[in-house]
């Protein structure tokens, strides 16, 4: 903490604060919550639904401004997930993926983009949603309902079978892969973002000009990356349990 | 040792190890991208992709490391 302490001591001039584990703690009931995180989450579905009421408000038969933007993105959505589930079953997973692919897509460029600075809170700072633990894993958790709703859905309580198949030896890998899943899922998501916040923040201590605007512009690159990640592998996962094991 | 030092050399230990595997693994399959491209350089775009998110896949592994060292600095359980 003594470190963390002498960083945000420096950096008080810059526009992004360098702050782990320092939250904006709500108490709901017995809960406490971490409200930097609900509050720039509620930003972030506030700007995807605004977005997509816009281009949907007056649709044209052939598509300019935000309407082809949204088309566009919508397009690269169904091929990102037909490439992963296949063709017979993808339509009933784009929305799904695509509300996932939106929504960290936007999240962590929104911390990277925005001078969340510039709002003063109590404690803590505004930023990405998806630099906090709590968000990824929810996301991760998500996924493995979604896999298992899949797997159950279309084949029934014969979905199971697939832990004993090839063969029963393999039993304990296939269930540690349940929880491996979601573990590895919301850790590589959280560590890569919060590993770019503190890059840049690192950075800008040293030199805060300049300087740091290439890690940033990579900053932007792997989030993009990472966003497109998590969403090739819920598709992937999903896949794994619709697909047919017995033919 | 006490733990503040014993945490903040397995913090330097955590990431630095962590970065040895993913880093072979990453030269590696850079490597073999370029070759591909060199001997089909009509197939670039698709090797790129491909490339690209192979890659976020390996340096996952170190960002692995990398959360265990935040834990160990800055949510340390033991101290």
């Amino acid at each position: 903490m003594e470190i963390l302490g002498a960083l945000t001591f420096l950096n008080t001039y810059t526009l992004a604060e360098l702050e782990v584990g320092e939250h904006f703690l709500w108490k709901i009931g017995n809960f406490t919550v971490h409200g930097q995180v609900f509050l720039n989450s509620w930003i972030v579905i506030g700007l995807l639904v605004i977005a997509s009421l816009a281009a949907t408000r007056n649709l044209q038969k052939i598509p300019s401004g935000i309407q082809n933007f949204m088309e566009f993105v919508l397009e690269f959505i169904r091929d990102l997930v037909r490439n992963q589930i296949g063709e017979k079953e993808y339509r009933d997973w784009v929305p799904f993926i695509g509300t996932l692919f939106l929504f960290i897509f936007v999240s962590n460029w929104s911390g990277a983009l925005v001078p969340w600075k510039l709002i003063e809170l109590p404690s803590g700072e505004l930023a990405a949603p998806t630099n906090d633990i709590n968000t990824t894993v929810a996301l991760a958790l998500l996924t493995s309902l979604a896999y298992f709703y899949a797997g159950l859905k279309k084949k029934g309580l014969s979905y199971f079978k697939h832990y004993i198949e090839p063969t029963p030896v393999l039993l304990p890998i296939a269930i540690l892969e349940d929880f491996t899943k979601p573990l590895s899922l919301s850790f590589r998501l959280f560590g890569n973002i919060l590993a770019d916040e503190l890059v840049v923040a690192v950075l800008v201590l040293l030199v805060p000009l300049f300087i740091p605007l290439p890690v940033m512009a990579l900053g932007l690159f792997t989030s993009a990356i990472q966003a497109l990640v998590f969403a090739t592998l819920a598709g992937a996962y999903i896949h794994e349990a619709l697909e047919d094991h017995h033919d | 040792m006490d733990i503040q030092a014993a945490s903040v050399i397995a913090a330097a230990l955590a990431i630095g190890l962590a970065a040895i595997g993913p880093g072979i693994g990453q030269g590696n399959a850079s490597g073999q991208a370029v070759a591909g491209i060199a001997r089909q350089p009509e197939a670039e775009g698709k090797i790129r992709g491909t490339l690209l998110l192979t890659l976020a896949f390996m340096e996952s592994l170190t960002i692995y490391g990398l959360v265990v060292a935040l834990v160990l600095l800055f949510a340390n359980p033991f101290v």
